[in-house]
């Protein structure tokens, strides 16, 4: 009966930025960073030290960040995941945050930056009005090595305060 | 690095869990059963662990993944996630050191998947729900396919990253006592960085009379010794007074002057003393403080 409901080999569905896909007979050891990058062929998820210290493979499951290398491909069916690949929207246009992100030069080599996005996009749908302190301390779990990490914060909060600009637009009109 | 080949089991009721783990302990296969995975993980990608089969508890999370208040205790089920303790309204009236203590554990994202009972199972000596558990003496059941025996921790913690988990124990809940009336709670550590490992912390709980003497202190230190160690033997000397800063100070020095933390790279053992003896008097004040406040 174990034998029978044990997995060598696993094909399973996965939710990705609203978009059905199938995983076909791949070993149940792939991280669900690889079967984002290498089965999906999804490589804007980075993999960096595969330890969950730096970040940049950060995801979000059911609306919560979490490390794309610290769970395995298998144990994401039935969840809702969001990549970076999911921010622009359907006409290619760059996310407010994004947006302010390329403003403030908080990228240089790119290499973090899926991560933070995707931190940033969880800090900002819980918090519209995160301070600076609230800001760092949610990208305290993703590394840059290129920017330093001011003008990170400076673009999550310029998307901030444009978010509530636009808001505030729409209750003015 | 990618993790070795392994079997991967996913059993949707605990029986079924307990079978499995039993079964493939007796066939001589190493088994290990993943939580949230944000320990065991990064050692299966770095290869330091290389088990034959994975059992994967996440199939269990409507049986293991609980809070309930039970008369003076609340009842967590090993699968609640960090973020669900951090945030429970129940959790931080009734135990609100470990509030505080998740807003210490790691980053956002790993606080989405890691567990309680990943944390104690774990037994990092540095990690702050271990030393909440000891400081508190909160207990784990421990369940396999023929028995199920709840233990305190202190016998639950044996050694730097071991306890007494059999191979064929799954811990599937920890009691934790509550909070008593007129009583304040601090947990205090130093890390690097926020988010980080503690190099050291310190826990305390700290209740008063109706005179706002000490009635009963508790005090427990994280990062000094194998395991999280319960130093509140030395403390009977605060009962019936009203401490000082300086008295808790000088107490406290008295009672960690056995301690020998062994130094590593972050710290070397004289400041890991030091470190002990500062968190530990900041610890039971600040208790102090909140138990007055009552
Ligand atoms: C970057 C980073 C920073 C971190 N910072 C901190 C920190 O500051 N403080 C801190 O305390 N922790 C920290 N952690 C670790 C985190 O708290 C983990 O959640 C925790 O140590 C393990 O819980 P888990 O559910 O992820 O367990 P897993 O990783 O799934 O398992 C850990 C071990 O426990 C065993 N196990 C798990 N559940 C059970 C069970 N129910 N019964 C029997 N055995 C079980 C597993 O077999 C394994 O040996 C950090 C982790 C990372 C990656
Ligand atoms: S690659 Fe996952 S945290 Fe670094
Ligand atoms: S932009 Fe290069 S690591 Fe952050």
């Amino acid at each position: 009966m174990l034998e029978k409901s044990m997995t060598y080999r696993a094909s399973y569905t996965l939710l990705v930025n609203d978009q059905y896909y199938s995983v076909v007979e791949v070993e149940p050891r792939l991280l669900l960073a690889d079967v984002l990058r290498d089965v999906l062929h999804l490589t804007g998820t980075h993999l960096g030290c595969e330890h969950g210290a730096c970040g940049a493979c950060t995801v979000l499951v059911d609306g919560r960040p979490v490390r794309s290398c610290l769970m395995l491909g298998v144990q994401a069916q039935n969840k809702e995941i969001q990549t970076v690949e999911g921010l622009v929207d359907p006409g290619g246009a760059l996310s407010p945050l994004q947006e302010a992100f390329a403003e403030d030069h908080a990228l240089q080599c790119g290499f973090c930056t899926p991560g933070m996005l995707m931190t940033a996009k969880f800090l900002l749908e819980n918090n519209a009005h995160p301070s600076r302190l609230e800001i760092r301390e949610a990208l305290s779990g993703n590394l840059c090595r290129c920017t330093g990490y001011q003008n990170i914060v400076n673009a999550i909060e310029r998307a901030a305060n444009a978010h509530s600009a636009i808001k505030g637009s729409v209750a003015e009109g | 690095m990618k993790p070795c080949a392994f079997q991967f089991y996913t059993p949707q009721t605990l029986e079924d869990a307990l079978e499995a783990l039993w079964e493939f302990t007796e066939e001589g296969l190493s088994v290990k059963v993943l939580a949230g995975g944000q320990s065991l993980m990064p050692v299966l990608n770095m290869r330091l662990a290389t088990p034959d089969v994975l059992i994967d508890l996440n199939g269990l999370e409507n049986v293991l993944n609980f809070i309930i208040p039970d008369n003076d205790h609340v009842r967590v089920g090993a699968l609640t996630r960090h973020y669900q303790l951090e945030a429970s309204p129940l959790i931080s009236r009734h135990v609100p050191i470990i509030t505080e203590a998740e807003r210490l554990i790691g980053h956002v994202a790993i606080r989405s998947r890691g567990t309680i009972g990943g944390s104690l199972a774990h037994a990092d000596p540095s990690a702050e729900l271990p030393l909440v558990a000891s400081l508190l003496n909160a207990s784990v059941t421990l369940r396999s396919k023929i028995e199920t025996r709840t233990i305190p921790a202190a016998e639950f913690f044996l050694a730097y990253l071991m306890t007494s988990l059999e191979p064929t124990e799954i811990l599937t809940e920890v009691t934790i006592p509550t909070l008593p009336g007129r009583s304040g709670q601090s947990i205090q550590e130093f890390a690097l960085r926020h988010g980080d490992f503690a190099i050291a912390v310190a826990g305390a709980q700290v209740t008063v009379d109706e005179n706002s003497c000490v009635a009963n202190a508790r005090l427990a230190l994280g990062g000094v010794g194998p395991t999280p160690l319960d130093m509140s033997a030395g403390l009977e000397l605060l009962i019936g007074t009203q401490p000082q800063l300086e008295d808790i100070g000088r107490l406290v020095k008295a009672i960690c002057q056995d301690l020998e933390p062994d130094g590593d790279i972050h710290a070397d053992s004289a400041y890991r003393k030091d470190l002990a003896e500062t968190l530990s008097t900041r610890a039971l004040a600040t208790a102090l403080q909140k138990s007055r406040n009552k």
